[in-house]
């Protein structure tokens, strides 16, 4: 069992870095064989623990109008449900890139994509604001994404190494 | 007096050459050197000749350096480096090798591994000494002996061996002129280490003989399945020993130059006369950055060991479906493949594949007796870069195969 989860670690750490790696290539560099490194990357997608493979982008290098903003959402929690209901009213909509339930001075981190502006305002006036239980909102315009997922978006890690060395 | 390229010579023009030393001149450039000259200026090669880390220093070293700049730490230390790193060096050692070295007087740090070799040979040599190296090794021992006035004698070791040294061909090169052995394990090209067995009957030739060891053990954290053995932990083995390392290859700072040596208290104070009146002391920066990979940099250093492991199975397996016969390295960055199945040698395989391949690595002549026939391949390398290299290399295996079957 433990070498199991050791395993699919391993796999999820190598996954993280390049999503394209075969689970032969995993194999190899695992030392396993690659049936169980399939059977592994099966059962982590079935449990999902691997929720989607997805392409990390720099929006900001593609000719294409779009802002992100970080919205602090204070909220009063439901009776029973505490934060959840609310929480789900708001990732449902498509705008909202991301949901974090947050301790410290307000509950939730909205992350809400719209092409200007405008959009992203409108969305917080006109949809998160009017929630009943939505008892004040922060809107914090994002200007500029140096990293995300620990990756470094200015960072080209050239290889300055001489050629050959001793 | 001097010719000069660049203006006429005169009458009585003498060649500057004849100024130089013997010693120096009779030192070949190396081979790596040469190979380089061949691969500089061209574009898009995948380099699988580097003999350093393709990861930066972790950052919390360099912050640490940083920190100690701003605070103005930018003077010289004693000698012999910080008292506090040199205790470092000393717990560190315990904790991973069972060596107990007193940092007072037996420990010494060095600009780089580099100065520690050079160091202990100078300290060591008389004029005309045998010095043992088994072959093949890195590229410095046999010069720097040489510029020392000693003689470099080489103890071939083989492929079927997995080129590990042996008592027998050891012993096959002792002469009463036999002074100092240097070993290298694990060793750079061929990724062979030595374990405690294959150590013992190395020990008891070098007691019989009465040799001194300078053991480069710079490699000694990058081991893959079974830990490091250190020379210097057999018994008796220990104020017979100079131990060599280093932080170039286990906490990626090769240029931060830092090294150091630890040994028998008269030794390495005859080390430290030849340092102080060279270079004075290691660099300073270099001293807090090691300090620090010491004390906090185990994490960082176990995550590039398992990924230099990952890499290694996928040059290993990736050499032999490509068609050249490799042994498994245990130790260092380096694979070793055979090339001689090809019909070529080792520099006209190396210079084919650099040239119509665009693949750089190391041919295994440059690495003494023993070379031949080998090329030596770092896996320091991106995973991607490593595939597409491999790919070459079977590429050129087969095209060569192919040529070889026309002619007959
Ligand atoms: C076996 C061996 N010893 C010593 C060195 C020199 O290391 P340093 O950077 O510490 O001078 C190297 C570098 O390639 C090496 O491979």
């Amino acid at each position: 069992m433990e070498q199991v989860n050791e395993l699919k670690r391993k796999v999820l750490e190598l996954l993280k870095e390049d999503a394209r790696r075969t689970p032969e290539l995993l194999a190899t560099l695992l030392g396993a064989e690659e049936e169980e490194v399939k059977t592994a990357i099966e059962q982590m997608e079935k449990e999902h623990v691997i929720v989607k493979y997805a392409t990390v982008v720099n929006w900001d290098k593609v000719d294409d109008e779009r802002v992100t903003a970080l919205i602090e959402v204070q909220i009063t929690p439901e009776r029973g449900r505490g934060f959840e209901g609310i929480a789900e009213r708001i990732y449902l909509y498509p705008q909202v890139k991301s949901v974090y339930l947050m301790s410290g001075a307000y509950d939730l981190l909205v992350e809400v994509e719209g092409r200007n502006l405008r959009e992203v305002a409108n969305f917080v006036s006109e949809k998160l604001s009017p929630i009943d239980s939505v008892l004040s909102t922060k809107t914090n315009f994002t200007l500029k994404k140096y990293k995300q997922d620990g990756i470094i978006f200015e960072d080209h890690e050239e290889d300055n190494r001489l050629m050959i060395s001793p | 007096m001097f010719t000069n390229k660049n203006q006429p010579s005169g009458e009585q023009s003498k060649s500057m050459s004849s100024y130089l030393s013997p010693l120096v001149q009779q030192i070949q450039p190396s081979g790596i050197r040469r190979f380089f000259d061949l691969a500089a200026g061209s574009k898009d090669i995948i380099s699988l000749g580097v003999g350093e880390p393709d990861f930066k220093t972790p950052w919390h070293v360099r912050e640490a350096c940083v920190y100690s700049l701003e605070r103005g730490f930018t003077g010289y230390t004693s000698n012999a480096g910080m008292p506090e790193l040199r205790e470092g060096i000393a717990n560190y050692l315990h904790a991973r090798f069972n060596l107990d070295y007193d940092p007072a007087n037996q420990i010494i740090t060095t600009v780089g591994g580099s100065e520690a070799i050079d160091l202990a040979l100078r300290a060591l040599i008389s004029p005309g000494d045998e010095i043992l190296i088994p072959e093949p090794c890195y590229i410095s021992y046999s010069p720097i002996t040489a510029i020392g006035g000693g003689v470099p004698v080489g103890i071939e070791t083989f492929g079927k061996d997995r080129f590990k040294l042996t008592a027998e061909g050891l012993e096959a090169k002792i002469t009463p002129r036999s002074k100092i052995l240097i070993l290298c394990y694990p060793s750079n090209p061929t990724g062979a280490i030595m374990s405690r067995e294959d150590w013992e009957p190395i020990a008891k030739v070098v007691e019989k003989h009465d040799l001194i060891v300078i053991s480069d053990e710079i490699y000694a954290e990058l081991t893959y399945g079974s830990n490091h053995v250190s020379f210097a932990s057999l018994p008796g083995m220990m104020d017979r020993t100079i131990l060599v390392s280093g932080f170039s290859k286990a906490f990626a700072m090769t240029g931060w130059r830092m090294g150091y040596a630890c040994g028998h208290p008269e030794l390495i104070s005859a080390m430290l006369k030849i340092h102080q009146y060279t270079v004075m002391c290691a660099p300073s920066m270099g001293q807090v950055a090691a300090l620090e990979a010491l004390t906090n940099g185990m994490e960082e250093k176990d995550r590039m060991v398992d990924s230099y492991n990952q890499r290694r199975r996928l040059i290993v397996k990736g050499l032999r479906e490509a068609g050249l016969e490799c042994h498994e390295p245990q130790g260092a960055f380096y694979a070793f493949p055979s090339i001689a199945g090809t019909g070529l040698t080792s520099d006209e395989f190396a210079k084919r594949l650099l040239r119509e391949f665009r693949v750089a690595a190391v041919p295994g002549s440059v690495f003494g007796l023993g070379g031949e026939g080998y090329l030596r391949c770092s896996y320091a390398t991106s995973v991607s870069q490593l595939n597409e290299a491999l790919e070459r290399i079977g590429a050129l295996v087969a095209l060569l195969k192919k040529e070889r079957e026309n002619k007959a």
